[in-house]
């Protein structure tokens, strides 16, 4: 099990060890101490690695993550999890902004809060954040499932496409086109699917709300002619 | 881009640490602001006195002026960090003397950076770490401390440039972002009598502080107030006697972070400058809020 010290290895060094790393690797577990709040921490790793940092992160830990599971036993900057595409990326801390941003599929979940433009421009990742998310949350999501189990900030899901926006609190205010929906059995299952896969079990889907996109500003409509 | 950064103790043993701790927090947040570097420290004042800190202009007989002009005024001798000095005054003698700064030609060229009982304020340009080395940082105690790591974007790399501003008795602040309004605030309070060195927008934040406070709002209602006042982009750290305070604007623009322990709050606008500070592990590290003041006063 590699145990890779960033006060004393470059962080250039750690990134590129990760990244030569064989698909046979029997290196499958690494631990990442003082990590000092360094940026781009086990970024674009492609391999199915679990990797534990132990400390708080700066920007972007775990960006472009294909199938690893990055564990982050601290808070974590901006953008923790950016444009992911598979696996997973636990903050046991809180978030700052832009958590997930982009996102395009595997599983980010936030033990903590996060804090503003959580799922900005989200492509079908997963997002669970177990405290409060902060304002412009979800803005223009595009598919994929953001679940908060405490309170959302202003303007949720503005100029949402698609997605599904899960808040368990309170919503301080839906952005534009952004409305609440009914819940259906595919919405349903999907918040449950992702629940259990955050581990989330004793947590009950009948205590959420849905909030998602209207479709208004989908095509053009002449009362906007003004706009234009 | 630029890093700020703030700390403020509540612990008198850590107060001799306070030089080395901002130090090391400036030298980390170079890689936010290499150009230029500045801070502000909140030391030991004396009843009665007030210190100015004056910038030495770059001739060799500027300190020999300023040395002349202390004894003319029967000053304590001058304290020289670099090209800094430090002049305490009497208080009923400060106008006097600022005027003769102002208007004598051996002191031509001389600028009064900053004025207080406790604060003393160096800037300058080049690496942050160099910057702080320059004026002995490491070595200043002090109650609470703010610093400025600057990243020119839109304006020349000087020293007029460099944070924090001072714009009225041990006040100071240090800006990451930029403000819109700041040409009609600008005009608003030199309307209201306040005087501004430069076209920069953060001297504007701070001479909106100034004007509050003067009219009697405390730093947390005057904060509060510039929430409506004020546009544009920002996080400030604002230093006063015995306050400290954070504020970012309602978007937040700008990156920050704060963590506080029994001995300390501090201030970072990554997690990096915080990470060298004593007792970080067990701090509170938190994200603060936008549009919500968080203030501290010392009693």
């Amino acid at each position: 099990m590699p145990t890779v010290d960033l006060a004393e290895v470059k962080l250039r060094d750690l990134n590129g060890a990760l990244h030569k790393l064989p698909r046979d690797t029997n290196e499958t577990h690494w631990v990442i101490t003082n990590p000092g709040g360094k940026h781009a921490i086990a970024c674009g790793v492609n391999l199915p690695l679990t990797i534990e940092v132990e400390g708080h992160v700066g920007y972007y830990c775990g960006g472009m993550n294909s199938d690893a599971t990055i564990i982050i036993e601290g808070n974590a900057g901006v953008g923790v999890a950016e444009n992911m595409m598979s696996g997973e990326v636990r903050v046991k801390g809180d978030a700052s902004q832009a958590a997930g941003a982009t996102g395009r599929g595997g599983l980010l979940v936030i033990e903590g809060n996060a804090s503003a433009r959580c799922g900005i421009s989200m492509k079908g990742i997963d997002i669970v954040v177990k405290g409060s998310i902060g304002s412009m949350s979800a803005f223009m999501a595009q598919s994929g499932n953001l679940v908060v189990l405490g309170n959302a900030g202003e303007a949720l899901g503005d100029s949402i496409y698609e997605a599904r926006l899960f808040v368990r609190g309170s919503v301080a205010s839906l952005g534009a086109d952004c409305i609440e929906k009914t819940m259906g059995a595919e919405d349903r299952a999907a918040l449950e699917a992702v629940l259990e896969k955050a581990e989330l079990t004793e947590v009950s889907a009948d205590d959420f709300k849905l909030y998602g996109s209207a479709r208004r500003l989908y095509h053009f409509h002449v009362d906007n002619v003004d706009a234009y | 881009m630029c890093g700020i950064a703030g700390l403020f103790l509540k612990t008198r043993s850590l107060e001799p640490e306070l030089g080395s701790m901002l130090s090391g927090m400036l030298a980390v947040l170079s890689d936010r602001g290499p150009d230029s570097a500045g801070f502000a420290v909140y030391g030991k004042g004396t009843d009665h006195l007030v210190k100015l800190t004056l910038r030495l202009p770059p001739r060799p007989d500027a300190g020999g002026a300023v040395i002349v002009a202390a004894r003319q005024f029967e000053l304590a001798s001058p304290i020289f960090h670099a090209n800094h000095v430090i002049i305490s005054i009497p208080a009923d003698k400060v106008q006097a003397v600022q005027a003769f700064i102002l208007q004598s030609p051996s002191l031509s060229g001389v600028e009064i950076v900053g004025r207080g009982r406790r604060m003393e304020i160096y800037k300058d340009v080049g690496l942050p770490a160099d910057v702080a080395k320059r004026f002995d940082l490491p070595q200043m105690s002090g109650t609470h401390a703010i610093g400025h790591t600057r990243m020119a974007t839109e304006s020349a790399v000087t020293t007029k440039g460099a944070h924090p501003f001072s714009t009225g008795t041990d006040q100071c602040l240090v800006h990451n972002g930029s403000l819109s309004n700041h040409n009609g605030v600008r005009r608003e309070l030199q309307r209201e009598g306040l005087s501004f060195e430069t076209d920069n927008d953060s001297e504007v934040a701070a001479g909106y502080l100034t004007w509050r406070m003067r009219e009697g709002a405390s730093l947390r209602e005057a904060l509060t107030q510039s929430l409506r006042d004020l546009d544009g982009f920002y996080t400030f750290v604002v230093g006063t006697e015995s306050g400290f305070a954070v504020l970012r604007d309602a978007i937040a623009c700008k990156p920050a972070l704060m963590a506080e322990t029994d001995d300390y709050v501090a201030f970072g606008s990554e997690y990096r400058a915080l990470a060298g500070l004593p007792g970080i592990a067990a701090a509170r590290v938190f994200e603060p809020e936008p549009a919500t003041v968080y203030a501290w006063e010392r009693h």
